[in-house]
């Protein structure tokens, strides 16, 4: 059976006064049924712009948006790049889903969330408002919300930010749809309500059969929930494995440094944090080769100025695991020796 | 023994509020941090965590006396502070210092890094030996900033190094404790790392407390050497890192540490997850009794009614709950 989302060869520049800002570059990645992508990255990754992308909510007379994003849907496939702004639209909140980071600024103030949950709702399915609330009812039961024949006439402002993230999976959730994409669901959110969020993410996914894609920069997060995770470093896919592989097998000094940069709560003795050093390259004057080249610790191990002068493609060096780089295996099985203590 | 540099006893710091809508406004009082016990010797870092709301901040700007304190006492150096005036507290503030959490907002945009950190000079009406240009330029150096991009503005430097000039600012005048606000929270995780081993090194070299105020527990568990857990303007546990960490003791801080994800698929996956139900009451209204047992797995009856004093189990190690948890 075919993934239910392929994104092939998916770029997004926006044209500004001082440059074209390439903010993501050739992505592509699939996403089945059932299963959790993690899109991770630091900010200016391009990892929302490229689910904005899929989601067609890009201005198309704003962004440049070429490659593909195919829908395998039980009609057809649709790719939402190509397809007509009308016939995006009607897939969104039907097929596709999407959550944000900001619960609050996403739902309206001056509205009941029953209102709001019904409004989707009838988009959709042919029925009266009252129908619309009681649908709402069930799914903000659904979710976890208590006493929700109550709290369905209330405003968000009555909710917590735990709970205004309960009703926007109810409401992303609300058609049944095939893909919901997660952009940072937790990051607005204090630990404890962030556990019981994702328990609930993983729940509905079960419950629907969902393909979910979760955006996140949470190295934690993403070994809890994801089973394939995509790293993005400057607009680019530097490496994508299965979840497994990333951790304990990193096959690119960016994903080797990011893990060795992070505090874990795992490794109560203290080791110096080993920190990546620099910052990341502008998006609209991108380094001629690697992008990551001016900060990795282990480009002088490739002769020659190849990290410098040539751009490395995404190879797949095993099965199902690519990596964007030029060091060879073995050199990268010394580079993951400095990764704490897991190997 | 050595005498801590800064002892609170007691610190409460409500503010008035209101509540209601525009035509029934009632007054409330927030107890946003309500009796909070806390030493902090010199050199080490004392690491102050908890959910949003739990007054974690309050507590870190009272010190400071950025807000005037309700009841308690702070007592800085052996000398107690609490009362005394703006003018009264200018000259310990070259002692003491304060890191923000937002490196935008906490620089001024139309000052150079070079008068915002020289500021720090000027106020105190302190010459450093050379000169405060040439002192500013050595700061910046330091901190691992181009002492040549000592005219540009806040808005020519990316957030992590904007973090680094509120680091040079606060270190300028050598202070003895330093109150760091969520220091790293708004930065990139690779970024992040280099301001916690820029904060590690100087700490090294010029033999600061800090009072590291943030919700990452796992950052907290890597800089700290005391840690200090709040709920609701409470003080829930406090103990030397490695015991709090390996054996907490407080229903609640067990619960948090479960809930922290590790960055580890097999182990996160495999371990034993305490999740809360609920959110954080408000504080405008806490609950009587013990303050967590609204959300607390363990709760009893007595929780309900009675507070629960804040006591010592071990040398170094104090909790505030009638059924801890054994210890592992």
């Amino acid at each position: 059976m075919k993934p239910f989302l392929e994104v092939k060869n998916l770029s997004v520049s926006f044209p500004t006064e001082d440059g074209l800002v390439k903010a993501s570059n050739d992505i592509s990645f699939s996403v089945s049924r059932g299963e959790t992508l993690a899109v991770v990255g630091e900010s200016g990754s391009g990892k929302s712009v490229t689910s904005l992308a899929v989601m067609g909510l890009h201005n198309r007379k704003s962004a440049i948006i070429t490659g593909q994003a195919i829908l395998n849907l039980n009609s057809g496939p649709v790719d939402t790049i190509s397809a007509p702004e009308e016939v995006v639209r009607k897939l969104r909140g039907k097929s596709m889903a999407m959550i944000f980071q900001d619960p609050m600024s996403a739902l309206h103030p001056y509205y009941t969330i029953g209102d709001q949950l019904s409004e989707a709702w009838r988009l959709y399915n042919e029925g009266s408002k009252a129908a619309g609330i009681k649908r709402a009812t069930e799914m903000l039961d659904l979710v976890g919300i208590p006493a929700a024949a109550k709290r369905v006439r209330e405003y968000p402002h009555q909710f917590s930010g735990g709970m205004r993230q309960r009703v926007m999976i109810a409401m992303a959730l609300i058609n049944n749809p095939s893909l919901l994409i997660a952009d940072e669901p937790t990051t607005a959110l204090d630990v404890t309500v962030q556990s019981q969020i994702l328990q609930l993410l993983r729940d509905m996914q079960k419950e629907f059969n969902m393909a979910v894609i979760l955006i996140t920069h949470d190295l934690g997060v993403v070994a809890e929930v994801a089973d394939r995770a995509c790293v993005m470093y400057a607009g680019k896919i530097v490496e994508q494995s299965n979840i497994e592989e990333i951790y304990y097998k990193p096959d690119h000094p960016y994903t080797i440094g990011l893990l060795n940069s992070i505090p874990r709560l795992d490794q109560i003795e203290g080791r110096r944090l080993q920190a990546i050093p620099g910052q990341p390259p502008s998006l609209i004057s991108l380094p001629a080769g690697c992008a990551f080249q001016p900060r990795c610790t282990y480009s002088h191990l490739v002769p020659g100025n190849l990290c410098r002068t040539q751009v490395p493609d995404l190879n797949e060096k095993f099965a199902g695991h690519f990596s964007r780089c030029h060091l060879t295996e073995a050199q990268l099985i010394e580079a993951r020796k400095s990764v704490g203590g897991q190997l | 023994m050595t005498e801590p540099i800064l002892k609170l006893e007691g610190l409460k710091k409500y503010f008035d509020s209101t509540t209601g809508g525009a035509f029934s406004k009632k007054k409330v009082v927030v107890k946003a941090v309500d009796g909070v016990d806390l030493e902090i010797f010199p050199g080490e870092t004392v690491g102050l965590v908890g959910e949003s709301g739990c007054g974690k901040t309050t507590v870190g700007r009272t010190i400071l006396k950025l807000y005037e304190p309700s009841e308690g006492k702070i007592i800085f150096e052996g000398q107690d502070i609490t009362d005394l005036s703006r003018k009264q507290m200018k000259p310990l503030r070259s002692q003491m210092q304060m890191i923000f959490q937002d490196p935008f907002a906490s620089l001024n945009p139309r000052q150079t890094v070079g008068a915002l950190v020289g500021a720090t000079f000027d106020i105190q009406g302190i010459t450093p030996p050379g000169g405060v240009k040439k002192e500013v330029e050595r700061l910046m150096e330091r901190v691992g900033l181009n002492p040549e991009h000592v005219n540009r503005y806040p808005h020519e430097f990316s957030g992590g190094q904007r973090q680094r000039i509120g680091v040079a600012r606060a270190i300028a005048l050598k202070p003895k404790l330093i109150v760091a606000d969520e220091p790293v929270s708004a930065l990139d995780v690779s970024i992040q790392a280099q301001v916690v081993n820029l904060l590690d090194d100087l700490q090294q070299e010029f033999d600061m407390a800090y009072l590291f105020v943030a919700h990452d527990l796992s950052v907290v568990q890597h800089i700290s050497d005391r840690v200090v857990v709040m709920y609701l303007g409470k003080v829930m546990e406090e103990a030397d890192k490695k015991d709090l960490f390996a054996s907490p003791r407080h229903p609640y801080t067990k619960a948090l540490l479960s809930a922290v994800p590790v960055p580890d698929p097999i182990k996160g996956r495999a371990r034993e997850r305490i999740i809360l139900q609920g959110d954080l009451p408000s504080p405008v209204n806490p609950p009587p009794g013990c303050v967590f047992h609204t959300r607390c797995w363990k709760v009893q009856d007595k929780c309900r009614t009675e507070v629960p004093e804040f006591l010592q189990i071990s040398a170094r190690h104090r909790i505030a709950c009638h059924f801890p948890e054994p210890a592992a």
